[in-house]
């Protein structure tokens, strides 16, 4: 359980901390928006288009640093079952990032809404108008969110876990502070 | 003396033992303030979330709830709107002539044509209940830019809306629910409801003296709700609009009685003699006038402008036609025209859009296809 000075790269680290709380605004912003008759329903769909095709864009970046760049093995200290519970969480965390903006996007696409837009240029449609497709994606859009924040929340109780308890510089190889050192 | 029986081992004691277990930790790590921090954190997002959707706040008014309430006064009809579910759809386009363009840079108000899908319409949530059964008439239109962007509208032909906020228009539905025992509206629950909201007095002014339009074609529709317009150059005035049409309003004549469809069987004679014609009409606010508030009118004298003309020109049936999948969200607007303040219409725009997923669901679970097949039947055995 030594600390480790094995870590991500500062670009990956950087955006994971940029992403972070947008991820977690995203998913409040998204659940509250449809639960509201107030005037605050414009105030957060108004953020909540634009901001999720930025993540969109912001995890392409990061899929590729992770890809291409150098990323820390977990601990020989974790029992196995717990690194494949590590692996795939991130993967679908990864899959949670991709699908929810791509969904939002189809959705929107399928029901024939005007797409959102930065001066003359508009997002083109990238499914089909089809209420029958809109009615399922939508319906997906949904039921990933909430199995995002589930992950999400589990992934933050697990990062908690090994920078509290464990110490084995699983949250270190993620964190901002400097590369190497101990505690 | 007997050393006093064995405690069994309390929950967080076991909890700890199986922790350690579970990652090899040495005994005397502790665990206590850690995993207090980590269930803390874990609680505050949950709690972050069921705040977020309203779970916290059982009184907070939600879309799901208004749009449950129309199910219950009209009864649930699969695959059709909640409200203002019987209707037609309707195709044309609009022209811009260049007058309002100095007040919105919005491209529909330029000297430019703009393809328009619409739709007439009744309220309530039956599609089955016949024409003759509201004074109360619609028109629902998008405007398709050519930029992409969408104007959408949908107007009654009440120049005054009854209520003023989401909460209001709930609680008259609430008063609205057809007794089960009279299949009417209890009188006295909407007295009561009346009596306390005063501000629906115009709206009721206007259905005691107006008599309905005998058709949908020579109606005016009104905007509900103002809204405000943007000039290129940033200036900002408050609009409200009005499509007055070029046939004279005549009203229905209550001798005669009328056919369960008789406005959309009107509206395709007419519009086989030929298209239809409505003038735009922009209603300028002056400093002062009431912005948010959709039960309160303007004085008469403001200044108008006449913007373009909308001309219709067919008419589909709405099982079919292009209308069918458009949610006449009153806030999907084109640079150039934005919301108002008025707490309606982020009232109406969230309930449109749960009544859109709600019915688009139906459809997509096949639910709807027997209750058409149904009512296809019916419709071409009673003309």
């Amino acid at each position: 359980m030594k600390p480790r000075a094995d870590s991500f790269s500062l670009p990956s680290r950087l955006l994971h901390w940029l992403m972070a709380p947008l991820l977690l605004a995203m998913l409040l912003i998204g659940v509250g928006m449809i639960s509201t008759v107030s005037h605050w329903r414009l105030w957060l769909i108004g953020i909540h288009k634009p901001l999720g095709l930025a993540l969109l864009v912001l995890v392409v970046l990061r899929l590729l640093l992770r890809l291409l760049g150098h990323s820390p093995k977990l601990p020989s200290s974790m029992p196995a079952w717990q690194r494949h519970v590590a692996t795939l969480s991130h993967w679908l965390l990864y899959g949670a990032m991709f699908a929810m903006p791509l969904l939002g996007w189809g959705m929107l696409s399928a029901a024939g809404y005007p797409l959102p837009g930065i001066g003359a240029f508009h997002l083109p449609s990238i499914a089909p108008q089809n209420v029958t497709l809109y009615a399922w994606l939508r319906y997906a859009h949904g039921v990933c969110g909430q199995a995002f924040f589930a992950l999400i929340v589990f992934h933050i109780a697990a990062g908690l876990l090994h920078a509290l308890v464990l110490k084995d510089g699983v949250f270190k190889s993620i964190s901002l502070r400097a590369k190497s050192g101990h505690r | 003396m007997t050393s006093p029986p064995e405690r069994p081992k309390s929950v967080p004691d076991r909890l700890s033992q199986m922790l350690h277990k579970a990652f090899a930790l040495p005994i005397e790590t502790p665990l206590f303030r850690p995993l207090l921090v980590i269930t803390t954190v874990g609680l505050a997002l949950v709690c972050a979330y069921a705040y977020a959707a309203g779970w916290f706040s059982p009184t907070r008014l939600t879309p799901k709830q208004i749009i449950a309430t129309f199910n219950q006064d009209f009864g649930t009809h699969p695959g059709f709107r909640r409200n203002h579910a019987k209707g037609v759809c309707v195709v044309g386009y609009f022209d811009g002539n260049g007058s309002a363009s100095g007040l919105s840079n919005a491209l529909v108000f330029g000297a430019s044509r703009t393809p328009v899908i619409g739709r007439f319409a009744i309220p309530g949530g039956n599609p089955e209940i016949t024409d003759a059964s509201s004074p109360v008439r619609s028109m629902a239109l998008q405007f398709q830019q050519p930029n992409g962007e969408q104007w959408r509208t949908g107007m009654n032909n009440v120049p005054l809306f009854a209520v003023k906020t989401p909460r209001a228009f709930y609680e008259q539905l609430e008063a609205a629910r057809p007794d089960p025992a009279t299949g009417k509206p209890d009188p006295a629950r909407m007295k009561a409801f009346f009596d306390a909201h005063p501000e629906t007095a115009g709206a009721r002014e206007w259905g005691k003296t107006h008599l309905p339009s005998s058709s949908w074609a020579n109606g005016t529709y009104y905007s509900i709700n103002a809204f405000q317009l943007v000039a290129a150059n940033g200036d900002k005035q408050f609009v409200r609009w009005a499509m007055v049409p070029e046939l004279a309003y005549t009203p229905i004549d209550p001798i005669i009685p009328k056919a369960a469809d008789f406005l959309s069987h009107d509206l395709e004679q007419q519009l086989q003699q030929g298209p239809l014609r409505w003038h735009l009409i922009l209603t300028l606010a002056k400093a002062g006038d009431v912005t948010n508030d959709a039960t309160q009118s303007w004085p008469a004298d403001r200044t108008t402008v006449d913007a373009g003309t909308l001309t219709l020109n067919q008419t589909v049936s709405q099982d079919d036609g292009p209308c069918r999948d458009v949610n006449f969200d009153p806030l999907i607007l084109p640079h150039g025209i934005r919301p108002s303040s008025d707490p309606l219409l982020a009232g109406r725009s969230s309930a449109y859009s749960r009544s859109f997923n709600v019915r688009t669901r139906e459809e997509a679970e096949g639910a709807v296809t027997q209750t058409n097949n149904a009512q296809l039947i019916a419709k071409k055995g009673n003309p």
